[in-house]
């Protein structure tokens, strides 16, 4: 085959990585995206990407970024494929430098760095405070060139649905929805990589763009692929609570000096500016001298909810607690973090440059997702994964600024990785033509089910139920009987679907219908995350069990995967060994 | 739940297709503490009943990232081009219209096709044109002045409320647009974008080209990330000059 022709589903750093891997080694790409890909959650990251470059002379090198990395995600991630990602992380930040990302410099004319969580270097490359927008930019104008001159066609407005399965379980190519006209229709392809981001919805409000449904992941999942470390949440300690989403404030806020504190007596209704050092408890500098406010979120994460939760010290006794940039000057904070004290100015009202933020945790990243291999592969043959869908280079908890990095180095192996298995693959035979036939009239059917449902239920009711619980009881802090409950109460959630009512019975742009259909998959994907939290009775990383406070290698140094059995409409779990070959083990103590 | 039994007026320009005739709808929605268009139009869509308690159903529209970064949600509210999630209600006057944009084709609701924008990016070679993805070292160095030229003009999201309220974007003229020329300054000002300078000022003439600014300014004042449009649009207009003499010259 010459000139394979692979569909990429997404449209974020690791999609749009994939795309110009594949068009520049002339294959042809169809680009799946429910927005346009410049409106891509990528747009979201803000604070940087992580490069060893060591030009700050700290010594810094990539296997030192490779130690951080396994550490911070407490042991969890498979070393190879982390290891490889960090070493190919300097030369990326330098394409990126070409490609015109506006990283900030240094008077010389390098590009700065800062330092980020979990780390004692200066390893994170930065555009102001919207770095993952100016990378996610640069990228979609290389795309964008490539699709005038025809090498990739894209399908903006189209929700992937399903995979095509042969006989064989091969994938043969993808089923989706226009989501204008609503058609659904099927496209062939030699292989398909899934590049389809984060989950965030599953929780209600997170940090995560609308978008973030999780629905294709769990679609896969539905269809054989193997889920992995689903019970990996990460919850970001600075996000702006907000009635319509959480809004993330940076770690770079920290990064650049910002300190977290709360005032020494509960309910001090005192302006926080005029209360004195000495009555201000900043409780992670304290806590974890050596790392002070820049311990990784897990730990920092845990360290306000204790204190707002067990020693009842939130702000005027709300669930809040400060983060404090006011020692900075302005013209430092205009220079290093304008757009993110913008988002606060303009969502909150109030100035962080003259008044400390209110901040609390909040629902950020899935380290869990499609299962691959260490070239990219899900367990389905055909079908690849990258970015924040999949599973592989995080562990048990992301550290700040290696989610951009990983996006991208996972879209530079699933692109050549999918080219070279088109290439291998022999041309598919006639019979295959069914597979689609009958992968369409399924999805069809799915579709004219819900459209005829007379129930009673509001699908954003539901929504709104599953994410309150999964907000309460699967984030920072586990109990085994409250997952338990958790998961029945999806199953009642599962079973109010089955008589939802959609006001809009429109078949043009019914956005209530979409979302609907994401709601399904959303509900099955919970109950990997909580059944897998459940089953994994330790600590470890974002995983927080109070009744299980320790890690435990023994047991559990290993990875879950979660397969659905479709005879019982549920998950059931496996345990895989960790590639620790690199790193041995050690305690992780900031 | 409601508090203090204040309650949210919102008034919404709908319209079921491209094609179908525009009503308006209103809606009453319990007050809430940090209530922005978007969260409004979420409760909307949980208990779709207008005001006259008359069943009806959830607005479509364009969002995502819900932090003026996607650019997504632009509308127009009370009147003014603006994005939907940075619009607080608290800030504004009831009752809250919602319209679509006028000056793009409406798919549904409040939901409009704006990809004339990114046909024109790809009119406008607004790319670095890069040899290859393989690693051939750093890029060109620049000075922190240089980056914080371009920096404001990459963070452009493409909402094009610039386009919105300019009043030559329109049928008559097929005016450009201020967000792509202020890519065109930022891919010529760049040391390898320079490379394209020529192709870009040359898709800058003509009909619908650079020369059908009116300086009304509209742009500059509604663009909600303070892109300087204006000073972009002069700077390139004069390099659309240089360059259409020196093409008198050289052709």
């Amino acid at each position: 085959m010459a000139n394979p022709t692979i569909i990429v589903v997404g449209g974020g750093l690791a999609g749009l990585s994939a795309t110009i891997k594949i068009a520049e080694g002339g294959g042809n790409v169809d680009l799946f995206s429910v927005v346009p890909v410049k409106r891509s959650h990528s747009v979201c990251a803000q604070g940087g990407i992580n490069a060893a470059k060591n030009l700050k002379g700290e010594g810094d090198s990539t296997w030192q970024h490779f130690d951080d990395t396994i550490y911070g995600g407490d042991f969890l991630a498979n070393q190879p494929p982390v290891k490889d990602m960090c070493e190919a992380a300097p030369a990326i930040i330098d394409l990126l430098d070409r490609m015109g990302v506006p990283f900030n410099r240094t008077p010389e004319g390098l590009l700065d760095f800062r330092r980020f969580g979990g780390t004692l270097y200066h390893r994170t490359a930065f555009a102001g405070a919207t770095t993952g927008q100016q990378l996610l930019y640069a990228l979609d104008e290389q795309v964008r060139r490539y699709e005038s001159e025809g090498r990739v066609n894209k399908f903006e407005t189209w929700e992937f649905l399903s995979a095509v399965l042969d006989a064989q379980g091969v994938c043969r190519g993808i089923c989706a929805l226009d989501l204008r006209s609503m058609e659904v229709r099927t496209f062939p392809a030699d292989a398909v990589i899934i590049a389809t981001g984060g989950i965030g919805a599953i929780f209600g409000k997170s940090t995560n763009s609308v978008v973030c449904t999780g629905s294709a992941q769990s679609a896969l999942y539905q269809q054989g692929a193997y889920y992995a470390n689903g019970e990996f949440i990460q919850v970001h300690p600075t996000s702006i609570p907000g009635d319509d989403k959480l809004r993330l404030m940076s770690e770079s806020a920290r990064g650049e000096g910002g300190r977290v504190w709360v005032p020494k007596t509960a309910g001090d209704k005192r302006d926080p500016k005029s209360i004195p050092e000495s009555e201000r408890w900043y409780f992670l500098e304290e806590w974890y001298p050596k790392y002070g406010n820049l311990v990784p979120r897990d730990v920092a994460t845990r360290a306000i909810h204790k204190v707002v939760y067990e020693h009842g010290l939130g702000i005027d006794g709300q669930p809040m607690v400060y983060l404090d940039l006011t020692h900075i000057d302005r013209a430092t904070l205009d220079r290093k973090l304008e757009g993110i004290l913008e988002i606060y100015e303009k969502f909150v009202g109030d100035d962080p440059r003259d008044t400390p933020m209110k901040i609390f945790p909040g629902m950020h990243y899935t380290m869990g997702g499609l299962w691959v291999d260490f070239k990219q592969s899900t367990s389905i043959p055909g079908i690849f994964a990258c970015g924040e869908c999949e599973y592989s280079y995080h562990g048990a908890n992301r550290l700040g600024a290696n989610s951009l990095v990983s996006c991208i180095y996972g879209g530079f192996v699933s692109g050549p990785q999918a080219v070279s298995y088109a290439k291998n693959q022999t041309k598919s035979d006639t019979s295959v033509n069914g597979a689609f036939d009958s992968e369409r009239k399924r999805q069809q059917e799915i579709n004219a089910r819900l459209m005829s449902s007379e129930g009673s239920e509001n699908p954003f009711r539901i929504w709104r139920e599953l994410g309150e619980i999964m907000t309460k009881d699967v984030t920072v802090i586990r109990y085994n009987a409250a997952l338990a409950k958790t998961d029945e109460k999806i199953v009642e959630l599962l079973e109010r679907y089955q008589h939802i009512n959609l006001s809009d019975k429109e078949m043009w742009a019914n956005t209530s219908f979409v979302f609907t259909r994401q709601l399904y998959n959303m509900l099955q994907l919970a109950r990997v995350i909580a059944q897998g939290a459940a089953l994994r009775n330790e600590s470890r990383g974002a995983h927080y069990k109070p009744e299980f406070p320790e890690r435990d290698d023994a047991n559990f140094l290993k990875t879950t995967k979660a397969y659905f059995a479709p005879d019982a409409d549920e998950p059931r779990f496996e345990f895989e060994p960790v590639d620790t070959s690199l790193i041995k083990p050690r305690p992780r103590k900031y | 739940m409601a508090q203090n039994g204040k309650t949210v007026i919102i008034k919404v320009k709908r319209q079921a297709s491209p094609d179908s005739n525009p009503y308006w709808e209103e809606f009453s929605l319990p007050w809430k503490p940090g209530m922005n268009v978007i969260s409004a139009m979420m409760d909307i869509a949980a208990n779709p009943v207008t005001r006259e308690g008359k069943p009806s159903r959830p607005i479509t529209y364009d969002s995502n990232c819900l932090e003026e970064v996607c650019g997504s949600c632009a509308m127009r509210i009370n009147g003014r081009a603006r994005m939907a999630c940075s619009a607080l209600i608290d800030k504004l006057n009831q009752p809250v219209t919602l319209e679509p944009l006028s000056k793009f084709p409406v798919i549904r609701d409040l939901a409009v096709d704006r990809s004339v924008l990114f046909e024109n990016l790809k009119r406008a070679k607004a790319w670095v044109p890069i040899d290859g993805t393989y690693d051939l070292g750093p890029g060109p160095r620049q000075t922190p002045r240089q980056q914080e030229q371009a920096y404001p003009l990459s963070r452009c999201i493409s909402c094009c409320c610039c386009m919105e309220v300019c009043p030559q974007f329109n049928d008559k003229t097929n005016f450009v647009g201020a967000a792509t020329i202020a890519q065109v300054r930022l891919f010529n000002t760049h040391p390898t974008g320079a490379a394209l300078k020529e192709d870009r000022l040359h898709a800058l003439m003509g009909d619908g080209g650079i020369q059908e600014c009116g300086y009304a300014q509209n742009c500059v004042e509604a663009c909600p990330k303070d892109i300087p449009l204006t000073d972009a649009i002069s700077e390139v207009s004069g390099q659309v000059m240089k360059q259409a003499i020196k093409d008198i010259f050289t052709r």
